[in-house]
């Protein structure tokens, strides 16, 4: 069942600039499949001034508001939903998406 | 074309060191990414959706053959194999890592390209006629005169952190290829007395403000360019709005000072200002200029152009589109589509971006432009090897005829790249386009100029357009507004911002409302000379309002 106050943590990587999501370890996904969900505000709070310290790995960590889907969290902006998924189109003239890169805290 | 010299050299070299010690100060936690931001703006680095977006200067438009080579490495070795070439004539590579940006931009500079200026609150890169120094109507060159705005406004110091961004455009002819009336500062170069001059506007802007620029000089001497940007840019840094982001650009200081007002100030800033010229500046522009002349054009069988069209109907669609005239009979300009229906608009392949390299090699004396709608020009060619350069396009790609057309879609990068965005542009842009070529109904409509942004800031110009779409956040969906009757301006009318329709359309309701609002054009039209904006002109806009919702006053 949804929480209405879930939330994860999303950041871009420092190095790449990909979208990454904070996992329960600490660490760092791809992927928002991997995310670590929290429904506590004041948990979110103290996770999230952890992720803005880890400065040299990731910038500008905020929280995102979740809904719980099958296949894992699903942002609920329009916005979000995009930067977990990638773009929608489907490209004409670039190459493939070359193979996801995690990072790791 | 303008060659880099040995102080233009030291100078982006010198640049690129700092720049590559910035990033690595910023990876080792010396500098925070409040104080790295700056920094990397200041070099084209911006952080969006997905990636780091790098946006390279093409400086007023023009590169060399072994420029855009040096793009389509880039876009190879950096990115996924393509750039998106925006609408103030630069290239974004939308997918590069910062790591990998100081080797990119030292890349960059074997070939005198750069990113610098191309974001932050300064001078961007000053934009022109795509079809400068060939235009057969053109009354001078630009060029010359936008790389001597590029270096004086360079790093110079008191305009580094003005109130707001702040661009430039010029066009050489009466027919506006530029959208001046669009930007900050648009310049019209004309010619009074058989002396050469500018016509000066100012406070033109898009955005979530949409003003068009109005006339602040008439007639200036072009000897008096540097000196009256400088009064205009020092007037604006003083009174300029530092205490609200969306009412900083200097449209809205001319607005709200009144054009008489702001004018009047302009003018005490030059009477200050001028006695500081003492002609370095024309020096300067004359060693400039000298760099621009016309190739040396050859001999050629130009009739050749002429005998094809009459037994090649491809190409003779093709030319009917894609050429124009030059100032010597026997040359033309040829625009190269990169809005072929269902692809992205504005991106090109490292592949089409190499081929456009070698055919401007083999047929265009090396040049190439990048055009304010996203594609691409070869200035100078022999009308004898348009045939063959319809070829080597078709071959890449690239022989599209839908200039001016409705698939030449401007589409800012939208909701799929972009941070700032609130819609998704591109895919609607591909949905559009390949609609009414399925439907077969794009050559009968004929002239007519769409242009999509994905948010309030118009990237995509979208008040320009004859039809406008802006892509909003409706309650977490996307929904798009119309507007009707905008135009860039040219010789017979001045430039127009488009009205909007009424409510917004959900993302799949715009095609079907699009299709309700040609059709009634084609109905209403007198005849197939009458173009959309001119029926939109002759009728108003209560028809078109009404086809437009057509469909949602019958439901109702």
């Amino acid at each position: 069942m949804s929480h209405p106050k879930a939330k994860v943590i999303s950041a871009n990587d420092l190095r790449a600039g990909h979208t990454v999501y904070r996992t329960a370890t600490g660490g760092w996904s791809r992927y928002i499949t991997q995310a670590e969900v929290i429904t506590d505000e004041a948990e979110a709070q103290l996770h999230l001034l952890d992720a803005i310290g880890h400065a040299t790995v990731v910038v500008g960590a905020y929280l995102v508001d979740v809904t719980q889907g099958p296949e894992g969290p699903v942002p609920v902006a329009l916005r979000e939903r995009f930067r977990a998924q990638g773009p929608s189109i489907q490209p004409t003239k670039q190459r493939s998406t070359p193979e996801a890169r995690h990072v790791s805290a | 074309m303008y060659q880099h010299n040995a102080f233009d050299q030291a100078f982006l070299r010198n640049r690129n060191t700092q720049f590559r010690a910035q990033v690595e100060r910023r990876l080792s936690g010396s500098l925070t990414e409040d104080e790295f931001k700056p920094l990397r703006l200041m070099n084209g680095v911006y952080l969006q959706l997905h990636a780091y977006m790098l946006r390279a200067a093409i400086p007023y438009g023009t590169l060399s053959a072994d420029q855009m080579r040096v793009l389509a490495e880039v876009a190879e070795r950096w990115d996924r194999g393509y750039g998106h070439f925006t609408t103030r004539q630069n290239i974004q590579f939308n997918w590069v890592a910062l790591t990998d940006i100081p080797d990119i931009l030292d890349h960059m500079e074997t070939v005198g390209l750069h990113a610098i200026q191309t974001s932050g609150n300064c001078i961007r890169n000053t934009t022109t006629d795509a079809l400068a120094g060939a235009a057969a109507d053109e009354i001078a060159d630009p060029r010359p005169y936008a790389e001597l705005i590029r270096q004086w406004s360079t790093d110079h110091a008191e305009f580094q952190f003005l109130p707001r961004k702040f661009k430039i455009a010029i066009t050489g002819s009466p027919d506006d290829r530029a959208a001046i009336a669009a930007h900050d500062v648009g310049l019209q170069l004309v010619e009074q007395g058989g002396e050469i001059g500018f016509r000066v506007l100012v406070g033109g802007g898009l955005g979530r403000t949409p003003m068009l620029a109005q006339e602040l000089r008439p007639f200036l001497p072009s000897a008096e360019l540097l000196p009256y940007l400088e009064a205009i840019l020092s007037a604006y840094n003083l009174a300029g709005r530092r205490d609200n982001k969306y009412k900083a650009r200097i449209k809205i200081t001319v607005f709200e000072h009144g054009i008489d007002t702001f004018r009047q100030a302009v003018e005490d800033q030059f009477a200050r200002i001028r006695p500081a010229y003492t002609g370095e500046d024309q020096q300067l522009l004359a060693e400039i200029a000298a760099q621009f002349t016309l190739p040396d054009l050859r001999e050629n069988m130009a009739e050749y152009d002429a005998t094809t069209r009459k037994v090649d109907p491809l190409y003779a669609a093709w030319a009917a589109q894609a050429v124009s005239a030059h100032k010597r009979a026997d040359h033309a300009s040829v625009t190269v589509a990169l809005k072929v229906a269902g692809e992205e608009p504005g991106d090109a392949s490292a592949d089409q971006m190499r081929a456009l390299a070698d055919i401007a090699a083999r047929y265009g004396y090396n040049e190439l432009r990048i055009t304010h709608s996203q594609n691409v020009v070869l200035p100078h060619v022999a009308r004898e090897d348009l045939p063959a350069v319809h070829a080597a396009l078709l071959r890449a790609g690239l022989a599209a005829a839908n200039m001016g057309k409705l698939s030449d879609i401007i589409a800012c990068p939208g909701m799929d790249y972009c941070a700032l965005a609130t819609a998704r542009s591109i895919p609607l842009a591909q949905e559009i386009a390949q609609h009414f070529q399925t439907i077969g109904l794009e050559d009968e409509i004929g002239a007519l100029n769409l242009k999509i942004s994905g948010c309030i800031n118009a990237c995509g110009h979208h008040h320009l357009g004859h039809i406008g779409i802006l892509g909003l956040d409706r309650a977490g969906a996307e929904n798009y507004q119309i507007t009707i009757g905008g135009h860039e301006g040219d010789s017979t009318h001045p430039a127009a911002i488009g009205e909007k329709m009424g409510p917004g359309f959900a993302y799949e309701a715009v095609v079907p409302a699009l299709e309700r609002l040609l059709r009634a054009y084609l109905e209403l039209r007198n005849g197939a000379e009458e173009t959309f904006l001119e029926a939109v002109r002759r009728l108003g806009l209560a028809p078109f309002r009404a086809a437009l919702y057509a469909e949602v006053s019958d439901a109702a």
